[in-house]
């Protein structure tokens, strides 16, 4: 389980983070929604460890990730992550983006590495794009490729920042239908999105943030039919 | 006024002994470009460090290499510091001018390369678990390797066209250097010339050919 415990985060002189407590469950899926710089994505970062915390704790199975003694290296291969923009690595086939770092990291041989690949490729829906470069790709197919690439680490908890923000509106669906897939599948997932629909379908709670505070958070139907939060009603009403 | 009678055959008499020289000229260009680069990788680390001391050596060194002429880095590297009692083999100095230039050239060129690499990159391949030296390995460095490939080539060129240079510390059994003594036994001066002239570009049009498909089956990206 990933534990966050007053939790908070500045760059420079703007506090982003002003105490954040949230803990997710195995298997649940929480979605984060707010207004841009409301610190949403900044926490995704600090949960696996790229960025680092002015003060509280982050524990993922206990372990905390900011700790000096902390392998950060050995906790990022349970906790996957994909961004907004999809870095894929121009140089590298689809293939050999998604094997590098079971190779690398992980040490398997190359057949088991690409045995693997091949799963979760032909789950996401790019089985037969395998050889082909990521330039040759569309974004939503980039996109597809980064999620199978941190899949392949086998990771227990899933963090998606923003994944569909970057994409053309026809290219949105078939991430967002990869991502269902997962939280179908009973994967962790923290996902901050802007799609509320999408929101209201797969989380089990969605969190409402507001100027580096956690407003308000609960079930989707709490949250979206019913939100306490001043600031959460305004926001609903602004994205509706 | 234009009574100067061709005697080609004189000259290319001597075209063992000028293929000779060649093969020198490509050793010093070979051996210089191979230490440039680590150097260069070197001086492009140093400036990426917050230590002001590197810092300086880079700056110094790049500034220097790129804005003086390639024969007073030479001339500094014989001469220069044989005012200080230190002495050199002209091979040995046209190396280390010619290792200079081509470390600041190339350093500079490196620098560019790792800029156009956006940080996420490697922020990618850490959140895949990879540390910090395995995602610059594995992800960074193969992308600044096509960026500065060109570049390299380039500066392999120049290494070549470089080596000439050396005849002014004394070097002689270099592709110039050979030229120039054969002048002055025969004074087949333009045949002699002309033939090295020939070589010169035929060695740096192969450089940029093979190059060229080097680059096509290394970046298919």
């Amino acid at each position: 389980m990933i534990e966050i415990q007053n939790v908070r985060k500045s760059f420079g002189q703007l506090e982003v983070l002003k105490g954040i407590d949230l803990n997710v469950e195995k298997g649940e899926v929480v979605t984060v929604i707010g207004g841009s710089g409301s610190g949403k994505s900044t926490l995704l970062t600090c949960i696996n460890g790229l960025e680092p915390i002015v003060s509280g704790k982050i524990l993922v199975d206990g372990t905390e990730v900011h700790a000096k003694s902390t392998d950060l290296n050995k906790l990022r291969q349970k906790i996957g992550i994909v961004f907004q923009q999809f870095n894929a690595f121009p140089h590298l086939t689809v293939m050999e983006n998604v094997t590098l770092a079971p190779r690398k990291v992980l040490g398997m041989g190359k057949a088991e590495a690409e045995a693997i690949a091949e799963k979760h490729l032909n789950h996401v829906g790019l089985g037969d794009k395998l050889g082909t470069y990521p330039t040759r790709l569309s974004g939503g197919q980039q996109q597809r490729m980064a999620i199978a690439r941190a899949l392949a680490m086998s990771p227990d908890y899933m963090l998606f920042d923003e994944v569909t923000s970057a994409l053309d509106p026809q290219l949105v669906g078939e991430v967002l239908e990869t991502l269902k897939m997962l939280a179908e599948e009973g994967m962790t997932m923290i996902l901050v999105t802007h799609e509320m629909s999408f929101a209201r379908d797969v989380s089990d709670r969605v969190a409402f943030f507001h100027k580096g505070i956690m407003a308000e958070i609960g079930t989707p139907a709490e949250l979206f039919e019913n939100p306490q939060h001043p600031e959460t009603q305004s926001f609903l009403a602004s994205v509706r | 006024m234009f009574d100067y009678t061709f005697q080609w055959k004189q000259a290319l008499a001597r075209l063992p002994k000028m293929l000779d020289g060649a093969v020198i000229t490509m050793e010093v260009a070979i051996i210089s470009m191979l230490l440039g680069i680590l150097f260069a990788i070197l001086l492009t680390m140093f400036r990426q460090t917050k230590s002001r001391p590197l810092n300086a050596i880079a700056t110094t060194w790049i500034e220097i290499a790129r804005n003086t002429p390639a024969l007073f880095q030479i001339y500094m590297a014989h001469f220069g510091v044989a005012s200080f009692g230190i002495h050199f083999s002209p091979f040995t100095s046209l190396l280390i001018g010619i290792t200079f230039n081509n470390a600041g050239y190339l350093a500079e060129n490196f620098r560019g390369a790792l800029k156009a690499i956006p940080d996420t990159q490697a922020r990618a391949g850490q959140s895949l678990g990879m540390s910090p030296v395995q995602s610059f390995r594995y992800i960074v460095l193969p992308q600044m390797l096509r960026i500065s490939f060109l570049p390299m080539t380039n500066q392999m060129v120049w290494a070549i066209l470089m080596t000439s240079l050396g005849v002014t510390v004394g070097m002689n059994s270099d592709l110039y250097g050979v030229t120039q003594d054969l002048n002055a036994l025969t004074f087949r001066t333009f045949e002699l010339f002309a033939i090295a002239g020939v070589i010169f570009y035929i060695i740096t049009k192969v450089i940029t050919l093979s190059a060229r498909l080097i680059a096509a089956r290394l970046f298919r990206y």
